[in-house]
């Protein structure tokens, strides 16, 4: 597998107080990384960096090969804890949205047989997310597990390059939060997607992942908790997983979470 | 059960919101009343048969002198004066407040000059309006738009300046332009919040329009009340200001109605 995204020596800082330090990573197409660590280690940090929402104070991204601009574009999508979809949009219109604003650059909407065109394709992705039924719902009459499926139908619609994923499932009860893992992991099959996803949970990050992340601090000064910013401190890969491998039972390795959290973080991280 | 649990039905509501009101006309019902058993040629709490008179020769009997229906040309007129500051308003409140709370630069260069305005009280502007203007209908719209756009357009930027960090950069990874955000995302989010605005500055337009209009005009609701103030014609002013309530109240009602049925998802109504 080829390197899609790679990060080198990346710092973030704002003025003395540095969130990230040091991250060097290379992660390749169709992996599935978890991003996992205490709060205020920079997950999100990271990911917003990797979005184009913040610009790091040092070092390089390149995706494919090309420095990344400091600006949002379609080749990474994402969805949000909240607030990912547009309230004043239907289920179609929200997904019909990306593909607007590609097409019509000038009235970012389509007519006749384009439009048409456009909402075969968007019923198809809100199908494969199982809203198939649900077309003309806004989101305020929709479940917090609906609406993330539209967050996910709405992004997959622009086939980003990166899916990334800031705690998705986090607002969630636990019933939804199994079924919205089958999901991910199904379309993260059959899409071949590459996602990296920050998480709380750490049952989560090893069922669902190829590869989990950990950022922490790994130098702390006492009078000066600001000085030294988190790093990778451990990266573990999940090898028996890969995108091709099929059916994974993400459910099962999701409910067995806390034996899980036992064998692999603390054993492994000991080791390390 | 706690009053803050008590549910009220709607045809019960509709009694009681009415019985205060009833209440009012029938305390001033007693005080006209008890005024002219004492002083048959009172003005100050006219009895209804006399606001019915005296409206009548505003209403249906056309003035002597010009030949029009007063109270109809009044009423136009003012309305007019109305109309066009809210429209002018709404419109400069929608164009401006938009990209001034979307677009970081534009609320840098203007963000300080529009709060500057808005603390301004227009009624100090009058001179100058109408030194600028004369004192024609340019200056009483003008003293509309100055006293209510400002805070409309505040209202509108601050409101899109809110929407969620989260959507204006799902809209970017959605490949929407800024022309494309502004179109599809903050437009239709600003509209009911615009709708709400105007309701609010109803009230502050219809002071700013009464106030031009007792200054200055020849015509119009608010000369028609400080017009007939001089002869203390209670019998014309009183019918005049319910008339003026009235107006603003199913201005208000339209505007509700009109928000729940074109932005039904912005007031959680099942569709």
């Amino acid at each position: 597998m080829s390197t899609l995204l790679s990060l080198q020596d990346i710092w973030i800082e704002y003025g003395d107080k540095v969130v990230l330090e040091r991250i060097n990573l290379e992660i390749e197409e169709g992996s599935f990384v978890s991003i996992i660590g205490p709060s205020g280690a920079g997950k999100s940090s990271l990911l917003r960096l990797v979005l184009g929402q913040d610009t790091s104070s040092r070092g390089s991204i390149t995706l494919d090969g090309v420095p990344l601009k400091p600006e949002c574009e379609p080749d990474r999508g994402v969805v949000f804890q909240r607030y990912s979809v547009f309230p004043h949009m239907t289920v179609l219109g929200n997904t019909l949205f990306g593909l607007e604003c590609a097409q019509a650059p000038i009235t970012a909407r389509l007519f006749g047989a384009k439009r048409r065109a456009a909402i075969a394709e968007a019923e198809e992705m809100l199908e494969a997310v199982g809203l198939g039924d649900h077309l003309h719902l806004y989101p305020a009459q929709m479940s917090g597990g609906m609406q993330q499926r539209l967050a996910i139908a709405q992004a997959l619609i622009k086939r980003p390059r990166i899916l990334l994923l800031d705690e998705p499932f986090g607002a969630l009860d636990p019933g939804i939060r199994s079924d919205m893992h089958k999901l991910i992991t199904r379309l993260w099959n059959d899409y071949s997607l590459t996602v990296i996803m920050v998480t709380h949970d750490i049952g989560e990050a090893f069922g669902l992942g190829t590869r989990v992340l950990t950022l922490d601090k790994w130098r702390h000064d006492p009078h000066a908790p600001q000085r030294f910013g988190a790093t990778v401190v451990y990266d573990l890969a999940l090898t028996r997983k890969t995108a091709s491998a099929g059916e994974i039972s993400t459910a099962k390795s999701i409910e067995h979470h806390p034996e899980n959290n036992r064998s692999i973080t603390i054993d492994r991280t000991n080791n390390n | 059960m706690r009053w803050i649990n008590q549910r009220i039905g709607r045809g019960n509501s509709l009694l009681m919101g009415i019985a205060p009101i009833l209440i009012l006309i029938i305390v001033y019902l007693i005080f006209a009343a008890d005024r002219h058993a004492i002083n048959p040629a009172d003005k100050i709490l006219p009895l209804p048969g006399q606001m019915v008179d005296a409206m009548r020769a505003l209403v249906i009997e056309p003035d002597p002198l010009s030949g029009r229906y007063l109270f109809w040309a009044d009423t136009l007129a003012s309305l007019q004066r109305l109309g066009l500051g809210l429209a002018i308003s709404t419109l400069s409140a929608l164009l401006v407040g938009l990209v001034l709370g979307i677009l970081p630069p534009v609320r840098a260069t203007f963000g300080m000059l529009v709060t500057g305005i808005a603390v301004i009280p227009p009624i100090a502007l009058l001179p100058i309006l109408f030194i600028a203007f004369g004192l024609g209908e340019t200056a009483k719209v003008a003293l509309i738009v100055i006293g209510i756009a400002p805070f409309m357009i505040r209202d509108i930027a601050g409101h899109v300046g809110s929407l969620p960090r989260e959507q204006i950069v799902k809209a970017q990874t959605l490949g929407a332009s800024t022309w494309q955000l502004i179109l599809r995302v903050a437009l239709p989010q600003a509209m009911p919040r615009l709708l709400q605005a105007v309701r609010l500055s109803l009230g502050p337009a219809w002071v700013f329009l009464i106030s031009a209009e007792a200054i200055a005009a020849d015509i119009g609701l608010g000369y028609r009340i400080f017009l007939v103030r001089r002869y203390l014609a209670m019998d014309v002013i009183l019918p005049y200001v319910a008339w003026i309530a009235l107006l603003a109240a199913v201005t208000d009602f339209l505007l509700v109605r009109s928000s729940h049925r074109l932005f039904g998802w912005a007031h959680g109504d099942r569709h």
